[in-house]
């Protein structure tokens, strides 16, 4: 069990977690995640691992509260102990000096998106952030961008902060702009990072994304995780996350993450009825 | 004295003349709907009437046949007295998770297969035996753990808590060493928990002797991937010596179109969800899977893992449960029982046929299989008839699931992570035959890493030879660490 240091929403449903980890703390790199179960009856869950620090011995994972799981976790607060979590998994980041490059994060992607645009920085990188999110509300870590990038262009779908309008149409204005960008990051929603990679493609630019698939085990064993990346099947868990975006095939990715939306519709709706047994479970489990 | 009253030593001739005894198993179609286990295991009664049909030959070419070499006369001896308590306690001086390897071991092809009776009559059911004696010891008095003579000081770690490592662990505390076994999923047991369904081995059991172990001294870290948490090199510096246990790693699929479809799943996933993940009582537990109930599920394969995954269809709910395999079955890998089983629930087996491609609707969903039908050719490699695609003989079926369970690659993390262990092509780690040390001084590997996809006992039959050897290594200080 690996006790909560610290928590807090960083939007109204996306929340921040540092966890006790030493060990993984130690190992991991940009763009590695880890596995979690919040109890013992739970599912496992993959989660990218968006900072860390190996001499106090913790992790910090970003949560957005969206099925059963990821909800009972956004329950939990410092103190309060995760049954299970193991990492580092996946390859890191691949990071070299590429020049120029734009980090795209939309909503809670954007704490994916962060370790690497940091990463990006400390290689000498100029490093250009677009954070999206609905509204003003749902762009998260802005100040901790700020900190690792050049330039930070906060978007929102309504306009009510920053660029008004979606990631891609800050990204399109930039690539206008005629700079010269030599590598785009991005991660968020699957028809987002569809956007970005139809979008950099004609201009042939080098262009990453993180993908989400389900995962069981995460080290390979399952391979629930599979997609298309240049014809070829992958398992994203070992040979990813992260791959070109111009080779995924993201209609495959769409179809598959979609498998179980009843069976987590049912899960969510059975969870929501029932509150108070989702509390006593945890509570129980702090007790043990 | 035993717990029981002694029946008689008979002549060796009226011992031949007992017919083997069934085991009581559960209804085909009664257990076909419930995730309860099919052999109902022998009463006192039935294991003592058994075990008066063994010769107790002086020199048991069963004990030969066994991977572990367990005293298997000796213990059926105990059964005769009465004395379950010592028929279990020599049973453990060999084999660490008896309960489980007299449930899954492809006895017929073991110590059975040689069993002096074999050759007129039908051997001895030394499997059932042997479930009997474990499942009694721990019903009735408890898992007793042996005595530890004395402590070396020496620390080994095992990597992978399924059979080849719970084995080595269970053989190196009785030598008095220092053990910790490293797991990379939430719970012990590697194959045991994630892949053999409840139903051919509760995972009380395997939680039964794994805590055996834990009493007995064997330390266990769950969530802990060697080669990403810390790397081999870095448990290296606080123990004498490893041990590689970590198993077959990746699902192979066919690499034909529409695998990617929703409803296509690798055995080890589909059994994974079901078995570790529970997710046959879905609102209990959180992790889904596809609605199987009415459902027709295609399982590609002839294995093992191909029984397993199609009667767990069955007891999802499943219309149909069909195998769909390239050979005949008398080519088919599966233990015998496992097939009459299977086939007894209902399960139909397409026998010389292979899936082609699948077909999806446009969201994705497996809807339907073109299958090829083959026939037997010359023999390959492997010394069975190859399966030859007959011309045009093509078809399309309807199905809802497909689950493939044709075997599995080597996991790549530990080669990844650590060059300086030689992998062959196929990425499974060269050893020594004899003392199973690899390339890596200190480093001994067994289990399917090694050899591929194979059997539970055959990987306990490893993680007990590198156990003796890992031995021989922290106490010789003669052992040479030779490697070509």
């Amino acid at each position: 069990m690996n006790k909560i240091i610290e928590s807090r929403f960083l939007s109204p449903n996306v929340k921040l977690f540092k966890i006790e980890a030493p060990k993984i703390a130690e190992k991991r790199k940009a763009g590695q995640f880890i596995m979690l179960r919040v109890t013992d009856t739970g599912e496992r869950i993959p989660l990218t691992i968006a900072d860390s620090n190996s001499q106090e011995g913790w992790i910090t994972i970003i949560a957005q509260g969206i099925g059963k799981t990821t909800k009972m976790l956004n329950l939990l607060e410092a103190g309060d102990y995760i049954h299970d979590v193991v990492g580092p998994l996946g390859k890191p980041s691949h990071i070299e000096n590429f020049g120029t490059a734009i980090s795209i994060g939309g909503g809670v992607g954007t704490a994916i998106a962060y370790p690497i645009a940091k990463a990006l920085k400390d290689k000498g990188n100029y490093v250009i952030s677009i954070a999206g999110g609905r509204s003003k509300e749902y762009v998260i870590l802005e100040d901790e961008l700020k900190a690792c990038s050049d330039e930070v262009y906060p978007t929102t779908d309504d306009g009510s902060y920053g660029y008004h309008g979606f990631v891609t149409d800050k990204l399109k204005e930039l690539i206008d702009s005629g700079r010269k960008i030599d590598f785009v990051l991005a991660i968020g929603p699957v028809p987002m990072m569809e956007a970005v990679a139809n979008l950099t493609k004609p201009y042939g630019i080098k262009t990453v994304v993180s993908l989400n698939s389900i995962m069981i085990d995460g080290t390979g064993m399952c391979g629930g995780c599979r997609a298309i990346v240049d014809g070829k099947t992958v398992f994203v868990c070992v040979d990813g996350p992260e791959f070109d975006a111009h080779q995924v095939n993201f209609k495959v990715l769409k179809n598959r993450n979609n498998t179980y939306v009843s069976k987590e519709k049912e899960a969510l709706h059975d969870f929501e009825c029932h509150l108070d047994q989702a509390f006593n479970k945890l509570i129980k489990q702090e007790q043990n | 004295m035993g717990a029981y009253p002694a029946v008689p030593k008979l002549p060796n001739k009226e011992r031949t003349k007992i017919p083997r005894h069934k085991i009581p198993e559960q209804e085909a179609n009664v257990r076909n709907k419930n995730f309860q286990e099919v052999n109902l295991g022998y009463t006192i009664e039935l294991a003592q009437a058994e075990a008066q049909r063994c010769l107790m030959c002086a020199n048991p070419p069963c004990m030969k046949g066994c991977p572990v070499s367990v005293k298997i006369p000796f213990f059926i001896e105990k059964i005769i007295e009465g004395d379950i308590a010592s028929a279990a306690k020599i049973l453990k001086e060999d084999n660490a998770l008896p309960a489980v390897c007299g449930r899954v071991c492809p006895q017929e092809e073991q110590c059975e297969v040689v069993c002096v009776i074999a050759k007129k009559f039908k051997p001895v059911a030394i499997g059932h035996l042997e479930r009997f004696a474990a499942d009694w010891e721990r019903n009735n008095i408890g898992i007793q753990v042996p005595e530890i003579k004395i402590k070396t000081g020496k620390k080994v770690a095992i990597i992978g808590g399924g059979p080849a490592g719970l084995s080595a662990a269970g053989d190196l505390i009785q030598m008095g060493h220092d053990i910790t076994v490293f797991e990379a999923l939430h719970e012990i047991g590697g194959v045991l928990v994630y892949g053999i369904p409840e139903f051919r081995l509760p995972k009380e059991i395997v939680k039964a002797e794994v805590d055996g172990l834990a009493k007995a001294g064997v330390k266990f870290e769950k969530n802990f991937v060697v080669g990403l948490t810390s790397t081999l090199d870095e448990i290296l510096k606080d123990y004498d010596a490893a041990f590689l246990g970590v198993g077959a790693g990746l699902p192979y699929f066919m690499n034909i179109p529409g695998e990617e479809l929703s409803g296509v799943y690798s055995a080890n996933e589909y059994l994974t969800r079901v078995n570790l993940m529970k997710a046959y009582d879905f609102g209990n537990n959180d992790t889904p899977i596809v609605d199987i109930k009415d459902k027709v599920v295609a399982v590609i394969g002839g294995g093992n893992t191909a029984m397993d995954a199609v009667r767990t269809s069955l007891r999802l709910g499943a219309k149909r449960g069909m195998i769909i395999y390239r050979r005949s079955e008398s080519e088919m890998p599966a233990r015998k029982e496992e097939i009459h089983h299977a086939s007894e629930e209902g399960v139909e087996f397409m026998l010389l046929t292979s899936p082609t491609e699948y077909h999806g609707d446009e969201r994705g969903w497996l809807r339907s299989m073109v299958i090829q039908k083959m026939e037997l050719g010359e023999p390959d490699a492997s010394g069975r008839r190859k399966p030859v695609p007959i011309p045009g003989a093509l078809e399309e079926i309807p199905v809802d699931v497909a689950v493939v369970a044709i075997g599995n690659g080597s996991n790549p993390i530990i080669s990844r992570t650590t060059p300086e262990i030689k992998v062959n092509k196929w990425g499974n780690i060269l050893v020594d035959k004899v003392t199973m040390k690899t390339s890596k001084k200190g480093v001994f590997a067994g289990g399917d890493i090694v050899t591929g996809g194979a059997t539970v006992i055959l990987a306990m039959g490893a993680g007990r030879t590198a156990a003796k050897y890992i031995n021989e290594y922290l106490t010789n200080p003669d052992f040479v660490w030779d490697w070509e």
